[in-house]
């Protein structure tokens, strides 16, 4: 077990350098770079902004640069924010989307995983079709359409919480469910699937067959086995969700870093895109080990290799 | 012959009769039953099809989107005839000292019109068009991509499979937005490609770079969502490929190549459809994100998700303009991933995945 863990906590250096080396040669294939973009600078100004971001050296050399600095965990500065390092970047801006990431996934869980058992429990119910229709609705309408809708009823008709900007509970509410109904809905629909799969197996008869309470039957031996679908999902959502959710954040106007990758792309902003694309697949990696971790806590019969 | 009742027998058509290589038809079993019932011989298609129409959301599914589907390529024309408003047409009014040019649904605008005055309804069909073909084609470019590349993986197995599949690991920990944007700008403009140009020289006249952008953008869509359908093949050739017929096929001779795209392509298709069904609505979910942050589809040109995204400026005021392209979009999504649930359910009967 110890030495899974370490074995994978190994493999995501590798893994997380070539990810940036990848999305710095996507970089680099693009034509135009950051200055292309600004208004022309004079020549001499030009060359010595270069010369201080290491962009006059050849491309060999700058990929060594930046490899060295990703080793050391110190992307540099930012080309738009001037003065400014990507790492103060990053740790400005994380904790928004974290909070609201973070809130929405445990507002999803809840409302999945409810909805997810007690459908499976009485498949073919009126709240089964009814809660997996109304899941489907949740995968169906894009966030960027149910975002706006909730601020026009509840902000600019009823006046019960502010439509945008950061500040105060209140101001969590509709972001936070923007952001976890299709998330919500996924959890549903993998709840529902993963217990029908489970009540149907052997284990769950013993369990019954000894004279277990049903709830005990439930909880202790169903929920385990099924919300193994729901564990993996876990893993990538909620990497995603602590990343900013690109559209939620423009919507409620959250300075989040989700935004703040989006402006980098298009401003070709080099070593803030690839710090955050760094931070991020690292993120991931360590929440999809996490992920595999728990598995053997859920279901016996998995082993680690 | 009536001494003695002969059992039931249900036996099919090809039981009686023997097509002959003159394509004739000729008896080859005489049969004695008193109730002899032809069966018709019911491929797994047939069956699957069978069971599809059973799911009623499926169905409601299938209906929407043929709907849908005659709407946005016939609606255009009808308004046009009957109204003489197209999708890019500004009553001149409007220009000439109106204050206001949205205005909110009514008989002559049934979705009211957008901010320069352009009649809604007929923008938002004209936007189908090319949100509908983004998940089309976006999807068949994934489905040729990413099954090519599972199947090859999934038959050559070992090493080779081990790094394809490790690729694949790291693509996908790479923020597809970026390569889209790279993709887009690398073969833009004077770059693009001659036969991308031919594309949308068929669909809408030579010379169009709004066009060509567009049709660009459904490659580049298509490039980034191939790698799970890839991990999906590969899973089912891992599983086929130690069968008899497939082991017969390599004893007769028939190459690696034949092997992979004759006979185990063919043999995982059901998963296969499946996931493209359920590919398309999220690949048009992307596109519109694209065109939200003003990557995608740009003016003149609309899609659904750029006509929400005009719409989210002025959601206080002109509501309408968010919602009806925001509604169809949604029902299109709704309709699809029924679609496609059904489709699954009726493909593979044994086993209710997510």
């Amino acid at each position: 077990m110890l030495s899974f863990i370490i074995r994978r906590l190994l493999l995501v250096i590798p893994m997380a350098l070539l990810v940036v080396t990848l999305t710095w040669v996507l970089i680099r294939a693009a034509p135009g770079s950051f200055y292309s973009s600004e208004k022309k600078l004079p020549p001499a100004i030009e060359a010595n902004i270069k010369k201080k971001y290491g962009l006059d050296k050849p491309w060999y050399q700058q990929y060594g640069l930046m490899m060295g600095n990703i080793l050391r965990l110190d992307f540099g500065d930012s080309l738009k924010y001037q003065g400014q390092s990507v790492n103060e970047i990053i740790k400005r801006h994380f904790p928004y989307s974290a909070t609201i990431g973070l809130l929405a996934y445990i507002l999803a869980l809840i409302l999945g995983l409810t909805a997810g058992i007690v459908a499976a429990l009485k498949q073919n119910s009126a709240f089964d079709y009814g809660s997996m229709a109304l899941a489907m609705l949740g995968l169906s309408v894009p966030n960027f359409v149910l975002g706006p809708i909730l601020v026009l009823v509840f902000s600019l008709w009823l006046f019960i919480f502010p439509p945008a900007r950061w500040g105060g509970l209140m101001a969590l509410v509709l972001p936070v469910i923007t952001l976890s109904m299709i998330y919500a809905a996924y959890i549903a629909r993998l709840t529902r699937a993963g217990m029908l799969e489970v009540m149907r197996s052997d284990y769950i008869r013993t369990a019954r067959a000894k004279g277990l309470a049903e709830w005990k039957v439930l909880l202790k031996h169903a929920l385990r086995g099924g919300i193994v679908p729901v564990v993996s999902f876990t893993g990538p959502a909620l990497a995603s969700l602590l990343a900013g959710t690109v559209v939620v954040e423009k919507v409620f106007a959250i300075p989040g870093l989700g935004n703040i990758f989006i402006q980098a792309v298009l401003n070709r902003d080099e070593p803030l895109i690839l710090g955050i694309v760094a931070f991020l697949s690292i993120l991931i990696m360590i929440f999809n080990l996490a992920v595999d971790i728990s598995y053997g806590f859920l279901d016996p019969r998995i082993r680690y290799e | 012959m009536k001494s003695k009742k002969l059992p039931d027998l249900k036996i099919t058509a090809s039981d009686i009769f023997v097509k002959y290589s003159d394509g004739k038809r000729r008896r080859k079993l005489k049969v004695m039953a008193e109730n002899v019932e032809i069966v018709k011989g019911t491929s797994l298609w047939k069956d699957a099809w069978k069971r599809l129409l059973k799911n009623k959301l499926a169905v409601f599914g299938l209906i929407v989107m043929v709907i849908m589907v005659i709407a946005v390529s016939i609606g255009p024309a009808i308004i046009r005839w009957t109204t003489g408003f197209t999708a890019d047409y500004i009553p001149s009014d409007v220009g000439n000292g109106e204050l206001v040019s949205s205005f909110p649904p009514s008989w002559e605008h049934p979705m009211g019109t957008d901010e320069a005055g352009r009649d809604l309804l007929a923008r938002v069909l004209q936007g189908g068009r090319i949100s509908l073909m983004v998940g089309v084609i976006s999807t068949i470019v994934s489905l040729i991509v990413g099954v090519s590349y599972g199947a090859i993986a999934g038959y050559l197995g070992g090493k080779i499979d081990n790094l394809m599949m490790r690729i694949v690991d790291i693509i996908y920990a790479i923020p597809y937005i970026l390569v889209v944007i790279v993709l887009l700008s690398v073969f833009g403009g004077p770059n693009t490609p001659g036969w991308i140009a031919w594309l949308s020289e068929k669909f809408g006249g030579a010379g169009n770079q709004g066009l060509n952008q567009i049709f660009l953008l459904f490659f580049a869509l298509g490039l980034v969502s191939w790698l799970t359908m890839a991990r999906v093949v590969r899973g089912q050739i891992l599983s086929l490929k130690n069968q008899e017929f497939v082991m017969a096929a390599r004893a007769t001779g028939v190459s690696t190549f034949g092997i992979i795209f004759k006979h185990l392509v063919p043999n995982a298709l059901g998963p296969v459809i499946v996931y493209a069904t359920l590919t398309v609505p999220s690949v048009m979910l992307t596109e519109a994100f694209l065109s939200f942050l003003g990557i995608g589809v740009q003016a003149p040109y609309a899609s659904w998700g750029s006509l929400a995204a005009d719409g989210i400026k002025n959601i206080a005021v002109y509501p309408w303009q968010l919602i009806f392209p925001g509604v169809t979009m949604a029902l299109t999504l709704f309709s699809l991933n029924f679609l496609g649930d059904g489709l699954r359910d009726a493909l593979d009967p044994q086993t209710r995945k997510f």
